[in-house]
């Protein structure tokens, strides 16, 4: 905070280097700025709070002891006065007066015109009005053979008839004492203030500074270097943990970045190929016969090629929408085995066709939160897939619960995949040797895989003996 | 038939409005959104092919637009934009139907045939028939030359969708749309099959077949000429 430096008076400024002046300039407009000034005025008015209370009650109250005290004499004197009369007053105050000085007690009974009956005061002292009440004046007392002005608190009480009696007391040590206790808390305030200020700078400080290292990173991050992170220090408190989010953040774009390079990638160099397959076709109709059957035939080839070169298109698209869309939207509880049923009620004609037995077992209640659509459609690769690459036989979809975890499966008796490629089978344009002769873009399991990440799931593939079962494991439905 | 295209796509407009008129109907073009709802707005239409991504004003909204000033003009969506919530949200604005950019001209064809005849659909009725052959929605029974066919309930919805259309081209993917509910396409031939088992089940013992393939497209179920 350094207030001391802020207050600084314009004709000084030029003492300091431009930059501090700027560094202090962008302080003052500083949230953490504005927080230490609030926190530091609400540190002060408590402090003055403790401090006025701690005044009141040690040295205000030996200014009421003082007064309960001479209360209490005043009461004795007028018990005696309603006893013994005006005479028994003056006799009782002149023994007193006579008494131990160490108590400092103060009597003085004087006539209607002032003049001292008894008492341990000379005179009347001066500029004291005539009437009862509590009074404060200055006595001129003798000791050691030096005349010495000392301050004192008395009562003084009209007796019938005009006399006076005034009780009082010598109050130097307790206005001593007032003033040590004023100065003490003078000085504990003034420190307390002080180390206010120095914490309220500190914090502010430490503040600014943690802030400015999350900018510093942004900025960084902004102009390029999408690695940079933001540093911890390990304490885990709100900045560290707003650090952390912070760094997830980062590592997700950095994720997010690297896919798309790779789809870019994967997309300029797979599209490529059937791209210019499909020019070649074109031109060589056209500097072909122009028989126009040949023509036609070669025409509808180039569809063909152009419509292939669009599925995989839409494909790629499939699996960006599946990757990049947000769980929450058209998500909706979908029954698993509903799924199952359904696709395998799609494919049973077919995989009746070709040789294959499909059978469904699915556990009742096997629900998970996510896209109909899309489950159905990872679903359908897969059995695209078994219907593509194995050769009838038992093809089973099953739908079960395993650890609080829903399961989908597809089992085959085809060849498999050999556990090497098992990985690798997932990533886009993806096709192993020997399904080279078979059609497809291999983007199937690279859509499946999406699915399942959309719904915080995994793929795995395993042998099943002989044959390849694909395991999709959703987590059980929030409710 | 009188057809309205909005497309701001030169080639693409042209290239529909060729298509088009070669096919029968009376097409004519709006370049622009607000062009677009001016044109549907006069009426007389039968329907309307509107691109979604519209200068000045976006296809959904010149939908918005229509359907608000109580112009029911059935209305097909082209649009680039094919997820199914893009889709969801084409409908939702008041679309009919939803073609996604790029598609087979017989595809488009097929659809607004689909939606002219949607348009004058004979209102609630119990049941359809094509030559001899019958369907009774009520008691989910087929019949054909009075003799009852066996169908499982999805032969039976493929079976419905095709009389509904009957006379006209059917391609794969809108049976795979109106009947499964599925918006993708399969990569393997399941459709077809699912069609000749069908065939096998209403066209096998008559001498006359009712359910066509037309090749390149799609396919036909009409009464024989």
């Amino acid at each position: 905070m350094a207030d001391d430096k802020l207050t600084l008076p314009m004709v000084q400024s030029w003492r300091w280097p431009r930059r501090f002046i700027q560094q202090q300039r962008r302080l003052l407009r500083t949230h953490a700025f504005r927080l230490a000034a609030l926190y530091f005025l609400v540190f002060a008015l408590s402090m003055l709070g403790v401090l006025l209370f701690v005044y009141w009650s040690s040295a205000g109250f030996v200014e009421r002891q003082t007064e309960a005290t001479l209360d209490a004499e005043i009461t004795g004197l007028a018990e005696q006065y309603a006893q013994r009369g005006l005479s028994g007053l003056v006799q009782i105050v002149a023994a007193r007066s006579a008494g131990d000085p160490g108590d400092r007690m103060l009597y003085l009974i004087t006539d209607p015109d002032g003049r001292p009956l008894a008492g341990n005061i000379a005179g009347w002292p001066l500029g004291v009005p005539a009437h009862s009440g509590w009074l404060s004046f200055n006595f001129v007392s003798k000791s050691n053979g030096r005349t010495v002005t000392r301050p004192a608190r008395a009562s003084l009480i009209i007796i019938p008839g005009g006399y006076r009696l005034l009780v009082g007391r010598d109050i130097s040590d307790a206005a001593a004492f007032r003033d040590r206790v004023k100065m003490t808390l003078m000085w504990a305030g003034l420190v307390a203030l002080g180390v206010g200020l120095l914490g309220g700078a500190t914090m502010s400080r430490n503040l600014l500074r943690r802030v400015e290292l999350v900018n510093r990173t942004s900025e960084r991050v902004m102009a390029g270097n999408l690695s940079d992170r933001v540093p911890l220090d390990g304490t885990s408190d709100e900045f560290d943990l707003l650090a952390t989010n912070l760094n997830r953040m980062l590592d997700q774009i950095e994720r997010l970045m690297a896919a798309m390079r790779e789809v870019t990638d994967d997309v300029a160099h797979d599209l490529k190929t059937p791209l210019s397959r499909l020019r070649a076709r074109l031109e060589l109709a056209l500097i072909g016969p122009s028989d126009e059957r040949a023509q036609r035939e070669a025409i509808r080839a180039a569809i063909d090629e152009a419509d292939r070169l669009l599925a995989t298109f839409n494909a790629l698209l499939r699996i960006a929408e599946a990757e990049a869309g947000s769980a929450s939207e058209r998500s909706e509880l979908v029954d698993l085995a509903e799924v199952a049923r359904a696709a395998a009620e799609f494919y049973e004609p077919v995989a009746e066709e070709r040789g294959f037995r499909l059978s469904v077992a699915t556990e009742p209640g096997v629900e998970i939160r996510g896209d109909r659509h899309l489950l159905s459609q990872a679903l359908a690769n897969l059995l695209d897939n078994a219907l593509k690459y194995a050769e009838g036989g038992e093809l089973e979809v099953q739908v079960s619960r395993a650890a609080e975890r829903a399961v989908l499966e597809v089992a085959d008796r085809g060849p498999g995949i050999p556990e090497p490629d098992r990985e690798a089978v997932f990533d886009r344009f993806v096709r192993l040797e020997r399904s080279r002769s078979t059609p497809g873009n291999g983007l199937g399991l690279s859509l499946v895989r999406a699915v399942a990440r959309r719904h915080q799931g995994t793929v795995s593939l395993a042998d099943n003996q002989p044959g390849l079962r694909v395991r999709l494991e959703f987590p059980a439905p929030t409710p | 038939m009188k057809l309205l295209v909005v497309e701001d796509d030169r080639e693409t407009a042209a290239y529909l409005q060729k298509g088009l008129s070669e096919s029968g109907y009376a097409v004519d073009r709006a370049g622009d959104g607000r062009e677009g709802l001016f044109m549907a707005s006069s009426g007389g239409y039968d329907a309307i092919v509107l691109d979604r991504m519209l200068p000045g004003m976006d296809g959904l909204a010149v939908l918005g637009a229509l359907r608000a000033a109580d112009i029911r003009t059935p209305a097909l969506i082209l649009s680039a934009l094919g997820s199914v919530d893009d889709r969801v949200k084409g409908l939702r604005a008041g679309g009919d139907d939803y073609l996604v950019k790029p598609f087979a001209f017989s595809e488009l064809l097929a659809r607004i045939e689909a939606l002219l005849r949607r348009g004058q659909a004979a209102p609630a009725t119990t049941s359809l028939r094509v030559a001899d052959l019958e369907l009774d929605l009520l008691t989910r029974s087929v019949k054909r030359g009075g003799k009852p066919i066996e169908l499982l309930p999805r032969e039976f919805s493929l079976l419905e969708y095709l009389m509904r259309n009957s006379g006209q081209v059917v391609t794969r993917t809108m049976l795979l749309e109106h009947v499964w509910d599925y918006h993708f396409d399969p990569q393997t031939n399941v459709i077809d099959v699912h069609v000749s088992r069908l065939r096998q089940k209403i066209d096998k013992n008559f001498d006359r077949p009712l359910l066509h393939t037309v090749r390149g497209a799609g396919y036909c179920l009409r009464a024989p000429d």
